[in-house]
């Protein structure tokens, strides 16, 4: 059984798909994700994977301030990403609604209203930040699943 | 064949115990090639199989009713059907077949691709429904073309049966209908260009938006025995018949591999069509080959 349990979370560290999420961003944050996936930093060599449908996602990526719009649409998808799962708040804005604070349209920060496990705080971050705190979700992931199943 | 080895080739070789790890290693050397193509370095060799065990250990949302059932019941089929396709390859000379097995080949090979549209329906996803009548559209026109191929291969060889096809000398026109065949595997594999009725990001994930856990891990694994069963068909029809059976087995193996490269190069080398030219495509240029195919094989055989 303790050797199933280390396979699974072996292959929850190794293989984090991600479901991006825009919440209000610039479009600043969302450029430097896809930067993270092109050839040149190439996220698929931790396992990483873009997927289509939060249903089929590990991690969500979260990105933006938060508008009062976004707040129903970040909850639906959180909660439709299956368990276990793990969420990373990429660029300045999720963590600190950052130059938009105190503005009325907003209802941020993002740990306001679902938790999160990583912050990757830049304006926007570089796309090697963005892996790593992938990285560092997805060993997160692994470290829950076992506490679960313990 | 009786039972024993029936089940043997279903259970162990090519069936169930040797398909699924060659099933991960096709779906590795295909994104490995994608990357490589694109000057990545690309996924790890392992990435497939911890992709799976990592989508079996997840939860899935609740599905009730039979419209859940159902949704659960898609992806076993798929599988099922999938591994029995790959057990019906004749890998070794004289490993026994009946008349027919190439029928229920290619009936089990359709089987995926029928799920997959009924999983669609049964979601009742917005985008699985979009994903279903692409998957279904295509299936209606590279399937034409593709049981003409084998119908064309078939009467040149006057059987039905695989190992007996297998072992024919190859023709010009055996040659002409294997092509047809390569021209529909990427349909039938969902890559480009025809990967549209699992097109990503643009109606989500098609058909299996609403999948997960589990169930998507069933889905991957369906995806990768298509491609042992799509290559293995193409290089049982291409493959020289040797009496040795572990020279016969590496020979299959390395052409499949060799088919998948050029299918994955295929695949990185190209975009997706709309769905008005990849049904265009089929009808318009690949059809009349196949038909040419089909009636010079019954010329050539009335003339013998």
């Amino acid at each position: 059984m303790k050797l199933l349990r280390q396979l699974i979370c072996t292959a929850r560290r190794r293989s984090p798909w991600l479901f991006h999420m825009n919440s209000g961003s610039c479009n600043g944050c969302d450029i430097e994700i896809i930067a993270a996936l092109t050839p040149r930093y190439d996220a698929e060599q931790v396992g990483a994977r873009l997927e289509a449908s939060p249903r089929h996602a590990d991690i969500l990526c979260v990105t933006g301030p938060v508008t009062n719009n976004a707040v129903g649409v970040v909850k639906t998808v959180y909660d439709q990403v299956c368990g276990p799962k793990a969420v990373v708040a990429i660029g300045s804005c999720p963590a600190s609604t950052n130059v938009f604070i105190d503005s009325r349209t907003l209802a941020g920060p993002l740990d306001k209203h679902i938790p999160v496990d990583v912050f990757v705080p830049g304006c926007p971050p570089r796309p090697d930040a963005i892996i790593e705190g992938v990285a560092m979700a997805a060993g997160i992931l692994a470290k829950r699943g076992m506490e679960e199943q313990q | 064949m009786n039972i024993i080895t029936a089940l043997a080739r279903l259970l162990i070789f090519p069936g169930l115990l040797f398909a699924v790890p060659v099933a991960w290693f096709f779906l590795w050397v295909e994104r490995k090639a994608v990357a490589l193509m694109q000057e990545r370095v690309g996924p790890p060799f392992m990435q497939p199989f911890w992709d799976f065990v990592k989508l079996l250990a997840k939860d899935t949302p609740p599905r009730p009713g039979i419209g859940g059932k159902l949704m659960r019941a898609w992806p076993l089929i798929a599988v099922a059907s999938a591994v029995g396709a790959v057990s019906l390859l004749p890998v070794w000379p004289g490993s026994g077949g009946f008349q027919g097995d190439l029928i229920l080949l290619i009936a089990l090979l359709e089987m995926p691709s029928i799920c997959i549209i009924a999983a669609g329906f049964s979601s009742r996803s917005i985008f699985g429904e979009i994903g279903s009548a692409r998957e279904a559209a295509l299936s209606l026109s590279y399937n034409i073309v593709f049981l003409l191929a084998i119908v064309s291969i078939a009467a040149s060889q006057h059987t039905f049966r695989l190992d007996a096809l297998a072992q024919m000398p190859s023709t010009p026109l055996h040659w002409l209908g294997i092509l047809a065949i390569l021209v529909c595997l990427p349909a039938k594999l969902h890559i480009n260009p025809f990967s549209l009725p699992n097109a990503e990001q643009e109606i989500y994930a098609g058909a299996l938006t609403e999948y997960a856990g589990p169930e998507l891990a069933m889905w991957e694994l369906a995806h990768g025995l298509e491609w042992v069963v799509g290559t293995g068909l193409v290089a049982t029809l291409i493959a020289p018949q040797i009496s040795m059976a572990w020279l016969s087995g590496f020979i299959f193996v390395a052409i499949s591999f060799a088919i998948v490269l050029l299918l994955s190069v295929v695949a990185a080398a190209t975009a997706r069509l709309a769905i008005d030219s990849s049904v265009r495509f089929y009808w318009n240029c690949t059809l009349i080959f196949a038909v040419l195919a089909v009636a010079s094989a019954f010329l050539v055989r009335f003339r013998l």
